[in-house]
C-alpha cells in the first residue's frame, strides 16, 4: 500500500511567471478527448511551448535546465477556469509533485488536493525572490515542509500558507478522500432520508 | 440572528464533521456528462464500488457532441469513444442519460433547469466549473474535478469546507438594451477575475428580481469567472412558477409542502453576510471584452485601456492581451470587425437569448454580413424544438445564421465547432482565454446575445443602445 502521507516535498523548483494561468493553457481542449488521464503529461502548456518555440524563445517546462523540477513556482490566480481535472493531473503527469504559489484559483486547489499535490501560497516578494533565484541557480534545491509550513531554498527559509483542513489531509494521507467519506455511510443515508427532495419529490 | 441561504442550505445537508476539519456534504442532485466522468466511473470500478444513489444522478452529452449531424457513430472516433462509456457507465448503473437517441440531449446546465431537476435549497454538482448557473433556483451548485466525481458517484457525499458569503445588490433600473450578460460582465469587471475566491456570491436587488429565470441563470453562470465558486439568487414566484408542470417537478400535496420549503429557504432578514456590496443599474452599459480573460471588458462606447503609469503587472496584462488579441492601448472596441458570430452556449444559449436575437433580425430586418460566419446552437432539443414550433429557426437561417443541433459547440474547442487561425469571433460564451474557441490564436469578445446579432450583421462590434 502506497504512503499517502506527504510531510516534505525536496527537488529542483520550476520558475513559471504569469498571473491568471487558466486552464485551457495548462492543458488544451482537445486534449480532453479521452477516457484516461494517461499521456496528458506530454501536452502540458503545449500551445504555450509551441508559440514561444515559433518566436525563437523557451518555455520554462522545454527549458532543459529545469527538466528535472518537482515543485513549480507561480504567481497569482494559478489555475484559473475550468473544473477540469485534466489540468492537475497534467502538471502531475509531467513531473511535478507541489506548487508554490501567490494565490490559486479554488476548484484548481481542490482539485489538485484531490490528487496529492499540495498547493502552498507565499507573498508575492517571496515568490519573486524564489522565482528568480531559481533562474540563476536552477540546481538549487527546494525543500517544501508541509508540517511547518516553510520553504527553504539556497538556505533561505520563506514561508508557506496552506489551509489547516488540506494541510492535515496532507499530513494524515487522507486526501485520498473515498474510503473515508465511505465511512460515513450509514450518516448519508440517514441524512438522506431527513431531506424532503430525496424522498418525496423522485419520480 | 437570522441565516443567509448559503448557511441554510449548507447546514441542512452538512452528514458530519471530517477529522480534517471539513465537512462530509450530501449532495443532492449530482449531474454527469461524457467529459469528466469516464474516469471516474473507471476509479469506482477499480475500486470495486457501486453508484450510491443512481436515482439522484443524471447524464447528458454536450461538450463534445458534433452540432451538424448527431447520427451515430460520431465522425470522430474519440468522440463516439467518449459517447459509448457514457452509454456502457449509464446502463451499467442505472442512470438516466438524457440522451441524443431519445432527442433529449442538451447541454448540462440547460437540461436540468428544463427537466424540474434544479430545486431551491438543493446541493448540486457537476464536473464542469459553469454548474454555478443552477443557483439561479436558490440551489448550491457548484464544478467538481473526476476525483470528485469519483467521490460523490461512490458516496454522494465530498469533503468541503465552509465558502464566506458575498451578498451583491444591484438596484435600480437596467436601461434598455442592457441584460443580464452585460450585468454579469460588470461585476466581473469591477470584482476582478479571483475577486470571488473563497466566496459564495448571493445576487439580490431589484435587478435579479426583475430577471426571468434564464436571465437569472447567465448571471450565475458567470460567477465562477469571478472567482466565486457558486452564486445563487433567492427563490422566488417567479421559481416556483418556472418550475411547476416539469418533469421532476413535485407535483399535488408534494407541490404545496415543495413550496412551502422553498420560500423557507430564502435568506433571513436580518441575515449576515462576510460582506456586501452595492452597484448601480443605471451605470450598466453593453459590455463587450476586450482582453484575454473575462475581467478585461469595456462598455461598447469604451476603450482598450493603456499600460503607462499602471504597476508592472497591470501594465504587462494590459500588453500581453493586446498582442494577442490584435488590439491597440487606447482603441476604440466600437467598429472592432469580426469573423464569426456564435449565438449558443450554457451561458446564452436558451429560448429568451434567441428570442433577443429574433427580435432584433424582425425589428431591422438584418442579415449576417457577407464577411461573417454566424452560427445559433440552441442549449438542448427541447429549446431547439420550442424556436422550431415558433418558426424562429427560420428567421436565424433566412438571416444568414446557420442553425445547429444542440451542444457546448463553440465555447470551447471540443467539437468541430472552432475557429481557424487567428479569426475574431463576437460570442455569447463565458471564456476569452487565449486558444479557448479552438484555434491556438482565435480571439474572442464576448457579450450579450443582441450585441452579438447587431455584430453579425455589421460585419464589426456595433452598440445595441443604437438600434
Amino acid at each position: 500500500m502506497a504512503d499517502l502521507t506527504r510531510t516534505c516535498i525536496t527537488g529542483y523548483g520550476l520558475p513559471l511567471k504569469d498571473n491568471d494561468v487558466d486552464t485551457d493553457r495548462i492543458i488544451p481542449a482537445r486534449y480532453l478527448m479521452t477516457v484516461v488521464f494517461d499521456g496528458l503529461g506530454d501536452h502540458v502548456f503545449e500551445d504555450d511551448r509551441r508559440q514561444l518555440t515559433h518566436e525563437g524563445k523557451c518555455h520554462p517546462f522545454d527549458d532543459p535546465r529545469f527538466r528535472k523540477a518537482k515543485i513549480l513556482v507561480v504567481n497569482k490566480n494559478f489555475g484559473c477556469g475550468s473544473s477540469r481535472e485534466h489540468a492537475p493531473q497534467a502538471i502531475m503527469r509531467w513531473g511535478i509533485e507541489a506548487i508554490i504559489g501567490e494565490s490559486f484559483a479554488e476548484i484548481f486547489f481542490g482539485n489538485c488536493l484531490m490528487i496529492g499535490i499540495p498547493c502552498v501560497t507565499a507573498k508575492d516578494t517571496e515568490i519573486a525572490a524564489l522565482q528568480e533565484l531559481l533562474e540563476a541557480k536552477p540546481d538549487a534545491e527546494v525543500c517544501l515542509n508541509i508540517e511547518a509550513q516553510t520553504i527553504l531554498a539556497d538556505r533561505k527559509y520563506y514561508t508557506a500558507g496552506i489551509p489547516s483542513g488540506a494541510r492535515s489531509q496532507f499530513l494524515e494521507g487522507t486526501w485520498d478522500s473515498t474510503a473515508e467519506l465511505l465511512e460515513g455511510a450509514t450518516l448519508v443515508a440517514a441524512k438522506a432520508k431527513s431531506l424532503s427532495y430525496f424522498c418525496g419529490y423522485i419520480k | 440572528m437570522g441565516k443567509n441561504l448559503y448557511s441554510k442550505v449548507f447546514d441542512a445537508h452538512v452528514v458530519r464533521t471530517l477529522p480534517s476539519g471539513q465537512y462530509q456534504i450530501l449532495i443532492g442532485l449530482h449531474l454527469i456528462h461524457e467529459v469528466t466522468s469516464p474516469q471516474a466511473f473507471e476509479m469506482i470500478a477499480d475500486r470495486k464500488l457501486n453508484v450510491a444513489f443512481p436515482g439522484r444522478t443524471f447524464a447528458t452529452v454536450d461538450h463534445i457532441i458534433p452540432t451538424s449531424s448527431q447520427s451515430r457513430p460520431f465522425a470522430d472516433h474519440v468522440a463516439e469513444e467518449m459517447m459509448q462509456h457514457l452509454e456502457r457507465n449509464a446502463r451499467r448503473y442505472g442512470i438516466r442519460f438524457f440522451s441524443p437517441d431519445k432527442g433529449e440531449n442538451g447541454i448540462v446546465h440547460v437540461v436540468g433547469p428544463e427537466r424540474g431537476l434544479t430545486q431551491p435549497g438543493m446541493t448540486i454538482c457537476c464536473g464542469d466549473s459553469h454548474t454555478s448557473t443552477h443557483g439561479a433556483f436558490g440551489a448550491l451548485a457548484f464544478g467538481i474535478g473526476t476525483s470528485q466525481i469519483r467521490d460523490v458517484l461512490a458516496t454522494q457525499t465530498l469533503s468541503m469546507g465552509r465558502l464566506k458569503v458575498r451578498k451583491i445588490v444591484i438596484n435600480g433600473q437596467l436601461n434598455r438594451a442592457v441584460g443580464a450578460k452585460d450585468v454579469a460582465l460588470y461585476i466581473i469587471n469591477k470584482l476582478g477575475v479571483n475577486g470571488g475566491v473563497g466566496y459564495a456570491y448571493e445576487f439580490s436587488g431589484d435587478v435579479c428580481a426583475s430577471f426571468n429565470m434564464e436571465e437569472r441563470m447567465t448571471l450565475c453562470n458567470m460567477s465562477i469567472e469571478g472567482g466565486a465558486r457558486c452564486g445563487y439568487i433567492n427563490p422566488d414566484q417567479k421559481t416556483f412558477d418556472y418550475l411547476k408542470g416539469r418533469e421532476f417537478a413535485p407535483t399535488g400535496a408534494a407541490w404545496d409542502c415543495a413550496v412551502r420549503d422553498w420560500a423557507a429557504i430564502c435568506s433571513d432578514s436580518d441575515a449576515t453576510w462576510d460582506d456586501v456590496v452595492a452597484f448601480n443599474a443605471k451605470d450598466i452599459e453593453p459590455m463587450v471584452t476586450w482582453g484575454i480573460n473575462p475581467g478585461q471588458s469595456v462598455n461598447v462606447n469604451g476603450k482598450v485601456p493603456v499600460a503607462a503609469g499602471l504597476p508592472q503587472e497591470a501594465a504587462k496584462a494590459i500588453l500581453d492581451a493586446c498582442s494577442y488579441m490584435g488590439l491597440k492601448e487606447n482603441e476604440a472596441i466600437l467598429g472592432r470587425k469580426i469573423d464569426v458570430a456564435f449565438i449558443g452556449s450554457c451561458t446564452n444559449g436558451r429560448l429568451t437569448d434567441f428570442a433577443e436575437a429574433v427580435a432584433c433580425i424582425q425589428k431591422h430586418n438584418l442579415k449576417v454580413n457577407k464577411s461573417v460566419h454566424a452560427l445559433a446552437v440552441p442549449g438542448s432539443v427541447s429549446v431547439r424544438d420550442q424556436l422550431v414550433e415558433r418558426g424562429w429557426d427560420k428567421v436565424l437561417a433566412a438571416a444568414g445564421f446557420d442553425f445547429r443541433e444542440p451542444g457546448c459547440s463553440m465555447c470551447l474547442a471540443m467539437n468541430p465547432d472552432k475557429l481557424v487561425g487567428n479569426q475574431v469571433c463576437a460570442s455569447t460564451s463565458n471564456r476569452n482565454f487565449k486558444g479557448r474557441q479552438g484555434s491556438p490564436s482565435g480571439r474572442t469578445h464576448l457579450m450579450s446575445p443582441v450585441m452579438v446579432t447587431l455584430a453579425a450583421a455589421h460585419g464589426c462590434i456595433v452598440d445595441a443602445r443604437d438600434f
